[in-house]
């Protein structure tokens, strides 16, 4: 009799770890690929997972086998038309043993070993290495959020956080404890009173049966005074604060879409900030974007908008940089947000404006923020907003990073090198 | 044989009082399953197949991607190459190349069988008859399994494998262990005892042998270097005593005992992947028969069952359908042809042998004047206990199946401008055919021949392979470059390899290359 075992709801994984081993083994081919996925890949999907492939060559696991040349004899099946001693031409590139016995050894003809791997885990190719700066700072030193824990019961408490349970539980304890004395004297003098009154009514000791009922009734009010809850039979739920490292980043993704940005400039903007707030979003628990586009004047818009709709006209890019304060007065407190800045443009801009840009930089924006990247979209040369923004640089090295972008390719090296971990 | 079988059947189910079948529909159960099991187990019996206890588990297809990956060991330790295999099968399962495999059947005792859940019913009647009664009996009943493997202590052989290795993992880090495993992979069909019978030791056992054996071995390897003289550097050359002193074919053996440098726990690995690699090594040599025989069975028992009236028309359908794509064969020049099906061979083979038994012909008197007219059952036994593939078709190959099969011989010789076809179905080219064939199944045909001629004790102590090569076949120049790299790392010193044809050199490889050779080992 055979044994039937149903294992289908055993673990089916069996194999996570060794396909974990492979993608360890071959990091440096699958994150080489992942870098060219990201530079290739339409802007919409850059959250799913990639087909890696990675030359045959590489992975094969080398054994002895035999080479060409040499004498192969050859068993087949299925022979039509030849007869013993038929003379056949080799067929082109078979040298030597083309269809001998060796060639069960070099597996199939694939050149390229092509598997697939989860967006997880593209993600984490991505983004390994990679670090927002500051952001260990902030999330440790500027911890001026409390989040409240429960640690147990305690005596002492608001009125709010009273726990019943153990409350009660206390005040039975106490009355137990303060009446058990009493009631048993009680219950001895009930039992006497009952023997006295079971007795024949002329032999009645009435003097006693009176002194019984009167040492009862002064007990049954000792006992019924024990109050039935008191002040320290409360116990309270105890709860702590403790420090919560603020997990909340708010991006501002500024954007330039006057008309001199085309859509295939705004495209890679795009790519630009996607990278950015999956950034975000993998590092911290709840991430905000606000986009804010701008011509002349700016305005908060959404995504769709911020992306796809067109405006003529010339540029004020000061004029994002105030709305952008004004929201994070208005919207941020920065107790509880991280605040990173990203501003895409072409680097046009009305030529007294870039002095009012530095100014509202220096002094109103990086000092709040974790961080702030410029990138500049374009094969011109740099104006004058370029070299404004080269002084907030030097002003706030740390902080502000700024970069210059000719083509779609150029966007995940820079990427990287605007986040690149710093070690400190 | 199969219309045949196909038309004596239907004929005999006419006459044959109705049995109402085991079950009507597709859907399985656990009780339909057992029921199946029962009746396969009773028609198993009556054919006298001796099988080891089943233990048929039930498992999803993930989880048959899994057992796949794991190239048929229940339970393996972690590599890199594993994990590799299974993206690839994940791959073109997901892609629809490829079908999962119907079943997988462990070289074990309990024999362990897996089905999948999303199998039918008939398939899964199938895979019992095909895997739980075919190829667990010849497992019990071949030879060289019989004398290679010990089914018993096997999966408890893996757990304690698996459970060093990962120890090793956790003491000397997963590169140190991934590289002595790769050096060991790239090596593993060389690390076979062809003629020695290693005595089946039990679990417990073997965890206290390898303590003993890391202790003794590393003081053995530590003597033999020891005892070199220094002082007789000028020594008589022609008089050097060789080591060792006959070549050796079991490279993984003769490192594991000689490698100067590997610390215990890595010639504990070595071992390891030696054993495994020994376990494989009967599977290796059975395709044909192992498959023939499974297919034959689950063929025979289940028309057996249909005749019985146990199971239904569609039952057989569906079951011939599935059956008649296993045993595909297409032909030298179709765009699937891929080697010779073993299937096919070994069902035609089989399938043959009863026939010869059952109805021989004049020929076949003339060809097996032994079993011609004898009992098939026990003519079957017989065959599947003492052959393997190579010898099974030198003594079985029929005329009959050389026709059926069309086979014909060619020869691809370099100094030949064309290909010849030196033999085909007829009556002067059965013997060359059957040759030929069997030939081709020879393990010691298909991969070089490879073995340690010297090792170099009184001076650099370099090791020396000696390839002779069969057909004049060369040696593959890049994998062989590898493989060296890899044997490089386990000896530790210099590695030569010179490929010989009638004892002149034809090809020599060296590890590190020759040109870069000036190491210098007294440091």
């Amino acid at each position: 009799m055979s044994y039937i075992v149903d294992r289908r709801l055993n673990a089916k994984n069996k194999s996570a770890v060794n396909r974990q081993r492979f993608l360890r083994r071959y990091r440096q081919h699958i994150k080489k690929a992942v870098a060219e996925a990201v530079t290739r890949r339409s802007i919409m999907d850059v959250e799913n997972g990639e087909q890696i492939s990675i030359p045959t060559r590489d992975i094969s696991e080398p054994i002895f086998h035999h080479g060409r040349g040499g004498r192969h004899s050859n068993v087949l099946p299925g022979n039509q038309e030849f007869v013993a001693g038929d003379r056949i031409p080799r067929p082109p590139g078979g040298g030597g043993g083309g269809a001998g016995s060796g060639a069960s050894d070099q597996g199939e003809g694939m050149d390229e070993f092509v598997f697939q791997i989860t967006q997880e885990e593209f993600l984490d190719f991505m983004f390994e290495d990679l670090e927002l700066p500051n952001m260990v700072k902030r999330q440790l030193a500027g911890s001026e959020e409390f989040k409240m824990r429960r640690a147990g019961i305690s005596n002492e408490g608001n009125p709010g956080r009273i726990n019943i349970v153990r409350s009660l539980r206390a005040a039975n304890a106490r009355r137990i404890a303060l009446t058990s004395g009493k009631r048993r004297q009680l219950a001895e003098m009930e039992k006497e009173l009952a023997t006295l009154e079971a007795q024949e009514p002329e032999l009645r000791d009435h003097k006693r049966i009176e002194e019984l009922l009167a040492s009862m009734a002064k007990l049954r009010n000792h006992i019924s005074r024990v109050p039935w809850l008191d002040d320290f039979d409360l116990k309270y739920n105890l709860h702590v604060k403790d420090p919560a490292p603020s997990s909340k980043a708010v991006m501002f993704c500024l954007m330039d879409v006057s008309g001199s940005m085309n859509q295939a400039t705004k495209d890679m903007a795009k790519r630009f900030f996607i990278l950015l707030y999956l950034f975000l979003k993998r590092n911290y628990e709840h991430t905000e974007v606000v986009f804010i586009r701008h011509h002349t004047s700016a305005k908060e818009v959404d995504e769709e908008e911020f992306f796809y709709s067109r405006e003529t006209g010339g540029t004020i890019v000061s004029s994002a940089l105030k709305l952008m304060k004004q929201i994070l007065d208005e919207r941020y407190p920065l107790s509880e947000w991280n605040v990173y800045g990203a501003q895409a443009s072409d680097g046009d801009n009305w030529n007294d404006d870039s002095s009012i840009c530095y100014d509202l930089l220096v002094n109103d924006i990086m000092p709040k923020v974790q961080y702030y990247s410029y990138i500049e979209i374009t094969p011109r040369d740099h104006q004058a907003l370029w070299e404004e923004y080269e002084s907030v640089r030097a002003a706030w090295p740390d902080s502000f990073a700024m970069e210059h972008i000719v083509d779609a390719g150029d966007i995940y090296p820079v990427f990287r090198e605007l986040f690149h971990k710093k070690y400190a | 044989m199969s219309k045949q079988a196909m038309s004596k059947t239907a004929a005999k189910s006419k006459t044959a009082t109705k049995a109402k079948p085991i079950s009507t529909t597709s859907e399985w159960t656990f009780e339909l399953i057992h029921e199946y099991d029962r009746e396969i187990a009773c028609l198993a019996d009556e054919f006298r197949l001796d099988t080891y206890q089943n233990q048929i588990e039930v498992i999803s297809s993930e989880q048959m991607m899994d057992a796949y990956a794991s190239v048929g060991m229940p339970l393996g330790y972690h590599h890199w190459s594993y994990g590799k295999q299974f993206l690839n099968i994940e791959q073109s399962y997901k892609r629809g190349q490829m079908g999962l495999a119907y079943e997988i059947v462990i070289n074990s005792d309990p024999c362990i069988a897996y089905l999948m859940e999303e199998n039918t019913m008939t398939m899964q009647a199938l895979v019992i008859a095909h895997a739980c009664y075919g190829h667990n009996s010849f497992f019990k009943g071949n030879y060289l399994f019989r004398t290679w493997t010990d089914a018993g202590s096997v999966i408890d052989y893996l757990v304690f494998a698996k459970n060093y290795i990962s120890q090793c993992e956790e003491r000397y880090g997963i590169d140190e262990v991934e590289a002595v495993l790769d050096a060991c992979h790239a090596l593993m069909n060389y690390g076979v005892d062809r003629y020695k019978r290693p005595s089946p030791i039990s679990p417990a056992r073997e965890r206290e042998l390898q303590k003993e054996r890391e202790e003794y071995l590393q003081r053995q390897v530590n003597d033999l270097w020891r005892t070199i003289p220094f002082q007789h550097e000028d020594e008589d050359p022609k008089r050097k005593f060789r080591f060792p002193a006959e070549p050796q074919e079991n490279l993984l053996y003769f490192i594991e005992k000689n490698a100067p440098l590997l610390e215990p726990w890595q010639r504990e690995i070595v071992r390891i992947v030696r054993k495994v690699a020994q376990y494989f090594y009967p599977q290796r040599q059975t395709q044909v028969m192992n498959e023939g025989w499974a297919t034959f069975w689950h063929y025979t028992l289940l028309n057996t069952l249909y005749e019985r009236g146990k199971v239904t028309d569609g039952f057989m359908l569906e079951f011939l359908q599935s059956h008649t794509s296993v045993i595909y064969q297409p032909p030298y020049n179709s765009p699937y042809y891929s080697g010779i099906n073993p299937y096919t061979l070994g069902f035609a083979m089989m399938t043959d042998i009863r026939r010869i038994c059952e109805n021989p012909t004049e020929e076949d008197k003339r060809w097996f004047p032994d079993i011609a007219g004898s009992d098939w059952v026990k003519t079957l036994d017989f065959a599947m206990r003492n052959f393997k593939d190579e010898s099974f078709i030198l003594q079985f190959l029929s005329p009959k199946v050389i026709r059926d099969l069309k086979l014909f011989c060619i020869v691809d010789d370099d100094l030949d401008s064309e290909i010849e076809v030196t033999a085909i179905h007829d009556d002067s080219g059965y013997q060359a055919v059957r040759e030929q064939l069997a030939g081709q199944y020879n393990l010691g045909n298909r991969e070089p021949n490879i073995q340690v001629f010297s090792v170099d004790l009184r001076g650099d102590r370099s090791l020396t392979l000696h390839h002779n090569q069969y057909s004049r076949k060369p040696l593959a120049e890049e994998s062989t470059e590898e493989v060296l790299k890899h044997l490089h790392q386990l000896w530790g010193f210099d590695v030569h390899l010179h490929s010989l044809q009638d004892d002149v050199v034809r090809q020599s490889f060296h590890c590190p290359p020759m040109e870069e050779d000036d190491f210098d080992f007294n440091r």
